[in-house]
C-alpha cells in the first residue's frame, strides 16, 4: 500500500478525515514554497498536494493562478518541483503531485514517474486527463509504483464513475462543485450524494476538493468523505500577507484550524 | 487508446476524434458529459433532414451563402497566377465564422440550453456569436482579454449592442488563449444551461469535427464554382490557419482531390526565426492545449508561449488538430507569412481589386503570390489558385492605417 493508502487508513481508524493540503511549487520562491509546505505539516496538514504550475490551467480559479503566474514568473521549472518533492517528502508526509497534462507530457511520462517515484512522491493527480487518453500514464505509473487519482464530478454517469475509479490507485479526487478551484463561503451539497455514488463503486479512500476554507467547512466534508482537499484558502494565507513571515503564521493558524476540523466531524 | 467504439480503420477521426495522433480530449471530468451530449446531438442533427433544411436556409437567407467564386483578374495580373477569391467576406457579419456560428446556435436550441459563451481575440467570433445569439433569442457571454477589448473597442460596442455581456480576462497574457481558459472555466461551472460556443476547429472532441462540418460549405461550394467557372479543378487552394476553421472548411471538400495542393499559411510574425510569431505548425511542437493534442507554441517545461501577429485573429499559440494531422500526413503544405508579406497583399488587393481584405485573409493571398512562380514552373502554365477570402477588413482599418502610416494624427 502507498504512504498515501497508510495515511488514509490511520485517519480512518482514529475516526477522522486526512487533511490534504495544496501549495504551487516555486510559490513565492522554491526555497518558500518548501518552507510554506514544511510549515503546513508542522501544523497539521497530513498530506501535501503539491501543484506543478501551468501556464493555462482551466481548473483552477484566481488564487491559484494568480500563485502559479508567480511561480512561473520566478522561472520555477517541472525539475524545480521535483527537487520540492524530494525536500518535502523527507519530512515523512506523503507528497502527490497534480499538474495539466502538458508539462508531463513534455517532461517524457516515464521519465515524470521515473523521476517522481525517485523523489518519494506517491502519485499524481490529473485535472485534464481522463482514463481515455491515459495509456501512457497507465503504464509508467504501474512501472514505477506511482498512485494514480483521476477526477470524478457531480455530472459523471455511473458508467464513467465506475471506468474512471477502477483506474484510480490511492485515492479518488471527486471534484465537490461543477466549478473552479477556490474557497466559497458554503460547500456543496452535491458533494455528499457524488462521494456516496463513488463508495459504491470502489474501496478506495475519496477526498473532496473544490471549495473548503474553513475548519468548519473542514468538518462538514469530514463527515462524509475520507480526504478533504484545501488549496486556495491556503494559498490566499501567502497572497494577502504582508511578508514571508506573516504568510507562514497564518498558513499555519489556518492550517491547524483545519486539522481540528477534520478531527471534528459533523454528521 | 482504450476507446471502446467500433470504428473503421482510418476514419479520420476515429470515434474518439482523434486525428491520427491529433485531437482526443484533454478536459476536466466535469466536462465529459457536456462533451458527450453536444456529439450526441450533432450527430444526430447530421442525419436529421429537418436540422439540415433549417441550417441551409439559415446560411442563404440570413447570411448570404453561398458566397461568390470571383475572378480576381488585376490581382492575378500582378502576381502570376489565375486567382479566384471565394467571398467570404461578403457573408452577413463580415467572414465565415457566421457559417459555424449558425450551426452551434441551432444545435444549442435543440439541446435546449438558453446560454451561450464564446471566446473572442479580435472580436469577429465575438461579434458573430452575439449576432446568433440575437437571432436566437440566447443569453450571450463573450470573454475577451483586457488587451483585445482596448486594441478593437469597436467590436466591443458591436457586441454590446447586439446584447452580448464582454467580460475583459485580466489573467495570464490577458488575450484569446486566457480568453478560451476563462470561457473553458464559465462552462465547468455553467454546463447545465449553457453551450460553449468555440470559434475555431480546435479544442476538445467533438469540437474540431463539429466546426469543420459546419463551415465545409465554402469548400464545397468553391469546388461547385471552379467547376463551373474554369471546367477543371484549381491547381492549389489558399487559406490562412490561425485556429484554422476558414482553411479546414475550404480544404475539407478537395482532401480527396489528388491533383488540388493545399496550402495553410500561417501567421509568420516578424519571422519564425525571431521567435515573435503565431506559426505553431512551422514554429512549435507536439503537445496538448485547450483540450486538444496538436502543434503548440511552447517552452521545454510545457509552458505555452505568447503568439504574436498583426492579425489578431491569428495570433493564437496552437492550432487545429486537423491540421496538425494534414501536415503530418503530407495531405496539406504548411508556410508562414510575414506580417510584411500579409501587409503588402492587402495593400495589393485593395489597390488591384478595390477589396478590403481581412488582414487574416491577407496571409493567405500574400501566400498565394509566394507559391505562384514556382507552381508556375511546375505546370508549365499559369497555375489556377483559389484563395479564400475570409474576412473583410473594415475591423483592421486603424492597424492598417497605423502600418501604412496613412491616419491624420488625431487633434
Amino acid at each position: 500500500m502507498s504512504r498515501i493508502g497508510v495515511a488514509f487508513d490511520k485517519a480512518r481508524a482514529d475516526g477522522r478525515a486526512v487533511l490534504v493540503g495544496c501549495m504551487p511549487a516555486g510559490f513565492p520562491t522554491v526555497e518558500g514554497s518548501i518552507a510554506a509546505m514544511k510549515a503546513m505539516v508542522e501544523a497539521g496538514v497530513d498530506v501535501i498536494e503539491l501543484e506543478i504550475p501551468y501556464s493555462d490551467p482551466v481548473m483552477d480559479g484566481p488564487v491559484i493562478q494568480r500563485a502559479s503566474d508567480i511561480a512561473l514568473a520566478g522561472g520555477v521549472r517541472t525539475a524545480d518541483a521535483l527537487r520540492i518533492v524530494e525536500a518535502v517528502a523527507a519530512t515523512g508526509a506523503p507528497v502527490v503531485t497534480m499538474t495539466y497534462w502538458n508539462p508531463i507530457e513534455q517532461y517524457g511520462v516515464d521519465a515524470f514517474a521515473r523521476d517522481l517515484a525517485s523523489a518519494g512522491g506517491t502519485g499524481l493527480i490529473t485535472p485534464d486527463l481522463i482514463p481515455e487518453e491515459a495509456d501512457e500514464w497507465l503504464a509508467a505509473s504501474d512501472a514505477h509504483g506511482l498512485d494514480r487519482t483521476f477526477l470524478v464530478a457531480p455530472s459523471s454517469t455511473d458508467a464513467r464513475l465506475r471506468m474512471t475509479v477502477e483506474h484510480c490507485r490511492g485515492f479518488v479526487y471527486a471534484t465537490a462543485i461543477m466549478g473552479v478551484t477556490g474557497a466559497r463561503s458554503r460547500t456543496s451539497d452535491a458533494a455528499p450524494v457524488l462521494v456516496a455514488r463513488v463508495r459504491e463503486a470502489t474501496d478506495l479512500p475519496v477526498g473532496v476538493g473544490l471549495g473548503v476554507g474553513t475548519g468548519a467547512q473542514a468538518g462538514t466534508v469530514a463527515g462524509y468523505a475520507d480526504g478533504v482537499i484545501v488549496g486556495s484558502a491556503l494559498i490566499r494565507c501567502l497572497l494577502d500577507a504582508p511578508d514571508e513571515a506573516g504568510g507562514l503564521t497564518a498558513l499555519r493558524a489556518l492550517s491547524a484550524e483545519l486539522a481540528e476540523g477534520v478531527r471534528t466531524p459533523r454528521p | 487508446m482504450s476507446a471502446t467504439d467500433p470504428t473503421p480503420a482510418g476514419q479520420v477521426p476515429d470515434a474518439a476524434g482523434h486525428f491520427g495522433r491529433f485531437g482526443g480530449r484533454f478536459v476536466p471530468e466535469a466536462l465529459v458529459a457536456a462533451l458527450d451530449e453536444l456529439d450526441a446531438a450533432y450527430r444526430k442533427a447530421m442525419s436529421d433532414e429537418s436540422f439540415l433544411a433549417e441550417f441551409d436556409a439559415l446560411l442563404r437567407d440570413y447570411a448570404g451563402t453561398p458566397s461568390l467564386l470571383y475572378r480576381a483578374e488585376r490581382f492575378s495580373a500582378k502576381i502570376g497566377a489565375r486567382v479566384l477569391l471565394k467571398r467570404e467576406d461578403l457573408n452577413h457579419t463580415g467572414a465565415h465564422k457566421v457559417r459555424n456560428v449558425l450551426g452551434q446556435a441551432l444545435l444549442t436550441r435543440r439541446m435546449g440550453k438558453r446560454r451561450v459563451i464564446a471566446e473572442t481575440g479580435a472580436g469577429q467570433h465575438g461579434v458573430a456569436t452575439a449576432t446568433a445569439a440575437a437571432l436566437f433569442d440566447l443569453e450571450c457571454v463573450v470573454y475577451m482579454g483586457e488587451v483585445d477589448t482596448q486594441r478593437q473597442a469597436l467590436n466591443v460596442a458591436r457586441m454590446r449592442m447586439l446584447g452580448a455581456t464582454v467580460v475583459p480576462v485580466t489573467t495570464g497574457s490577458r488575450t484569446l488563449k486566457d480568453a478560451m481558459n476563462e470561457a473553458m472555466r464559465d462552462w465547468v461551472a455553467n454546463v447545465d444551461d449553457t453551450h460553449y460556443l468555440i470559434g475555431t476547429a480546435a479544442g476538445p472532441h467533438p469540437f474540431p469535427e463539429m466546426v469543420r462540418d459546419f463551415v465545409r460549405g465554402i469548400g464545397d461550394e468553391a469546388r461547385a464554382q471552379c467547376l463551373d467557372l474554369t471546367g477543371a479543378l484549381p491547381d492549389a487552394v489558399a487559406a490562412c490557419v490561425g485556429g484554422g476553421s476558414n482553411a479546414l472548411g475550404i480544404f475539407h471538400a478537395f482532401v480527396p482531390d489528388a491533383g488540388v495542393r493545399l496550402y495553410g499559411f500561417e501567421a509568420g510574425g516578424e519571422g519564425v526565426e525571431t521567435g515573435r510569431h503565431a506559426a505553431s505548425i512551422t514554429g512549435g511542437t507536439s503537445g496538448v492545449l485547450h483540450g486538444t493534442r496538436t502543434y503548440v507554441l511552447q517552452n521545454a517545461d510545457g509552458q505555452t508561449i505568447e503568439s504574436h501577429s498583426i492579425s489578431a485573429g491569428l495570433d493564437y499559440p496552437g492550432v487545429g488538430p486537423e491540421h496538425a494531422w494534414l501536415h503530418d500526413s503530407g495531405r496539406a503544405t504548411y508556410l508562414p507569412v510575414t506580417d510584411a508579406e500579409a501587409m503588402a497583399a492587402f495593400e495589393l488587393l485593395c489597390r488591384t481589386e478595390g477589396i478590403i481584405p481581412a488582414i487574416e485573409s491577407s496571409h493567405a493571398l500574400a501566400g498565394a503570390l509566394k507559391i505562384a512562380p514556382a507552381l508556375a514552373a511546375e505546370l508549365g502554365r499559369e497555375p489556377v489558385i483559389v484563395v479564400n477570402l475570409s474576412g473583410r477588413g473594415d475591423k483592421d482599418v486603424h492597424t492598417a492605417g497605423e502600418y501604412f502610416g496613412i491616419l491624420d494624427r488625431e487633434q
